[in-house]
C-alpha cells in the first residue's frame, strides 16, 4: 500500500513536469529546458514503477528498454532534417502498438472486469489498430516508398463502410461477453487493415493533417489503455497528446480552409479537374543575372519557402543569398505558409537547421499587411499557397484558403521546375501577373548561380 | 466511482492540454510533435508492469517485451530527436 502511494506520488509529480515541458515549449528560448524537465519526469515516472513492487523479473524488461532505447538514439541522431516528418509518422507508429500490446497482456491476464473495462479495451486496439498501419502507410508516403499519390479504386467507400460497421458490430458483442478470444483477435485485425485504407486516399500535401491526427490518435489510445490499467498518468499524458494533435489539425484545416472530414475521405487533388485554361497566358521568365540585378536594388526581400525546398535541399543556398543580401543593406524575411512541407513546422526547422536566425521568420498573418512594402518576393518550391485565385475566383477548388500575398509584392521571382501545377492539380493564376517572372530550373543552382552573380559583383 | 474519478482526471487533463498548447507559437509545431511523442511513451510504465509481472505464458512475455522495446524507441527518440532540433533555433546574434 506504502509503494503504491509512493508510486502515483511520484506519477503526479511527472504530471506536472510534462506540463511544464509543453508551456515552455512556447517560447524557443525557454524550449529546450521544457525538454529537459518534461524527460525528467519520464525518468522518474520509470523510476518510480520500478520500485513500486508491482514488477517481479527485471531481465525482459532490461531486454526491451537495452533494444528499444538504442534504437531510438540511433534513429534521432542519424534522422536528417528532411526525414522529420516521417520519423514522427514512425513514432506514432510505435507508439500506438506499444499501448495495443499492454492493453492486449491486461486482457490475457486478468481478462475483462467490467462493462468499462470492456468497452475502453475495444477503443483502445481499434484506435491503436488503426493508428500503427496508418502511421506505417504514412511515413511509407513520406519516405517515398509508397507514391504520395493519392491511391484510389472503385467502391473504395464502401468497403471502408463495410469495414468500420464490422468493427462496430464485433464490438458490440465483444463487449456484450468479453470472454470471446477471437472477436479480440478479429477486431484487432480489422482496425489494423481500417487503417491501411484510411491513409492510402490521402495525398502527399495533406500528411500535415494526417499526421496531426495519428498523433491526436496515439495520445488518445495512450488514454483508453489508462482506463484498461487503471494508471492515472497514461491518462493525463494521453489527454495532453489527443490535445495536441487534435489542435494541431484545426489549424492546418484552417490553413488549407478544409474540414477534417474533407481532407480524410475527401481525396483532394485527384477528383479536381484542370480549370481556367480557357485562354493561353504566357508567363514571363527572367534570367538570373536580370534577377540578380534586381534583387542588388532590392531593400526588402521576402522568401516564401514551400516542400519543393525541401526536395531541392536548398534551404543552405537560401541562407548564403540572404545573408550576402543582408551584407547589401536588404532586409530578408521568410514567409512560411502553415501547411507548407509535410507538417507543421516542417519549414521552420529546416530553416533552423540551415542557421537561419528565427526571428527572421515570419507567420503568415504577420507578413500578409507588410506585402505590400516588399520589393521582392521569392517563391521556392511553393505553389497553391500563394495563388491569389484564393481570394476572389469562387470557381476555385482553392478558394477561401488563407495564402501568402506575394503578388502583392513590387516584383515576385518564382523558382520553379516547370509549369507543372501544384498539389491542388490548377494552375496558378500569380505566374501571369505582371510583376510576375519565373526563373526556372532546379531551384537549388538558381540560388546558388544567384549567390555567384552576388560574389562576382563585390570582387569587381 | 474509480469510474468517475478517472473521468474527472480525463477532463481537466484535456482542457491543461488545449490551454498549453495553444500557446505553441507554429515556429515550434514539429519540437511540439516529437515532444508529445516522447512523453506519449509513458505508455512504458504500462509495457513495464505487462513485461515484469509474474509471467504466465510466452505469449505475455512477447507482448510486454516488445511493449517496452516500443515505448522506450518513442521516448528515446522522442527526447533526442526534439532537444536536437530545439538546438538549431538561433536568435540573430
Amino acid at each position: 500500500m506504502n509503494n503504491e502511494f509512493f508510486m502515483n506520488f511520484v506519477y503526479i509529480i511527472s504530471s506536472v513536469l510534462f506540463a511544464f515541458g509543453l508551456k515552455f515549449l512556447g517560447s524557443p528560448v525557454s524550449a529546450r529546458r521544457g525538454n529537459m524537465l518534461s524527460s525528467l519526469g519520464m525518468f522518474l515516472a520509470v523510476l518510480a514503477t520500478l520500485c513500486s513492487g508491482h514488477i517481479i523479473s527485471f531481465q525482459w524488461i532490461l531486454i526491451g528498454i537495452i533494444i528499444g532505447a538504442s534504437l531510438g538514439a540511433l534513429v534521432a541522431f542519424k534522422a536528417a532534417m528532411t526525414q522529420m516528418p516521417q520519423m514522427i509518422a514512425l513514432l506514432h507508429g510505435c507508439g500506438a502498438l506499444a499501448s495495443v500490446f499492454v492493453g492486449w497482456t491486461a486482457y490475457q491476464v486478468h481478462g475483462v472486469r467490467d462493462l468499462t473495462n470492456a468497452i475502453t479495451l475495444f477503443l483502445s486496439i481499434v484506435i491503436g489498430g488503426l493508428t500503427v498501419t496508418g502511421s506505417g502507410i504514412a511515413w511509407g508516403k513520406l519516405s517515398e516508398k509508397i507514391t504520395g499519390k493519392p491511391i484510389l479504386f472503385t467502391g473504395q467507400k464502401w468497403l471502408n463502410g463495410a469495414i468500420m460497421t464490422a468493427i462496430l458490430i464485433l464490438g458490440i458483442m465483444f463487449i456484450i461477453n468479453p470472454a470471446r478470444y477471437d472477436l479480440f483477435l478479429i477486431i484487432l485485425g480489422l482496425s489494423l487493415f481500417f487503417g491501411i485504407f484510411m491513409v492510402i486516399p490521402i495525398g502527399g500535401a495533406d500528411m500535415p493533417v494526417v499526421i496531426s491526427v495519428l498523433n491526436s490518435y496515439s495520445g488518445v489510445v495512450a488514454c483508453t489503455t489508462g482506463f484498461v490499467i487503471h494508471n492515472t498518468l497514461l491518462i493525463v499524458v494521453g489527454s495532453l497528446v489527443g490535445a495536441n494533435g487534435m489542435i494541431l489539425s484545426i489549424i492546418m484545416c484552417k490553413a488549407m480552409n478544409r474540414s477534417i472530414a474533407n481532407v480524410l475521405f475527401g481525396a483532394f487533388g485527384s477528383v479536381v479537374k484542370k480549370t481556367g485554361t480557357d485562354e493561353k497566358k504566357e508567363a514571363k521568365s527572367i534570367s538570373v543575372e536580370d534577377a540578380f540585378l534586381i534583387l542588388e536594388n532590392a531593400k526588402s526581400v521576402v522568401i516564401i519557402p514551400g516542400y519543393g525546398m525541401a526536395v531541392a535541399q536548398a534551404q543552405h543556398a537560401v541562407r548564403e543569398l540572404s545573408e550576402l543580401l543582408e551584407g547589401n543593406g536588404c532586409d530578408v524575411k521568410y514567409a512560411i505558409h502553415p501547411v507548407a512541407g509535410r507538417m507543421p513546422g516542417h519549414m521552420n526547422v529546416l530553416l533552423a537547421e540551415a542557421n537561419i536566425p528565427y526571428d527572421q521568420l515570419m507567420e503568415m498573418d504577420a507578413i500578409n499587411p507588410l506585402m505590400e512594402t516588399v520589393d521582392v518576393a521569392i517563391v521556392i518550391g511553393a505553389n497553391d499557397v500563394v495563388n491569389p485565385a484564393s481570394r476572389h475566383d469562387k470557381s476555385s477548388p482553392i478558394y477561401g484558403m488563407p495564402i501568402i500575398n506575394a503578388d502583392k509584392a513590387k516584383s515576385v521571382f518564382v523558382l520553379k521546375r516547370s509549369m507543372a501545377t501544384g498539389f491542388a492539380g490548377i494552375e496558378n493564376e500569380l505566374f501571369y501577373y505582371d510583376n510576375c517572372r519565373m526563373i526556372f530550373g532546379d531551384a537549388k543552382q538558381t540560388l546558388q548561380a544567384l549567390v555567384a552573380e552576388f560574389k562576382s559583383s563585390q570582387h569587381r | 466511482m474509480e469510474l468517475i474519478y478517472l473521468l474527472f482526471i480525463l477532463a481537466l487533463s484535456v482542457f491543461l492540454g488545449f490551454a498549453l498548447i495553444s500557446r505553441v507559437p507554429p515556429l515550434l509545431h514539429t519540437p511540439l510533435m516529437s515532444e508529445a511523442n516522447a512523453i506519449c511513451g509513458i505508455i512504458i510504465i504500462g509495457a513495464l508492469i505487462a513485461a515484469g509481472a509474474e509471467a504466465n505464458s510466452p505469449l505475455t512475455i512477447i507482448l510486454g517485451t516488445s511493449a517496452v522495446a516500443l515505448a522506450a524507441f518513442n521516448v528515446v527518440g522522442g527526447y533526442l530527436v526534439t532537444e536536437r532540433m530545439l538546438k538549431m533555433f538561433k536568435k540573430k546574434s
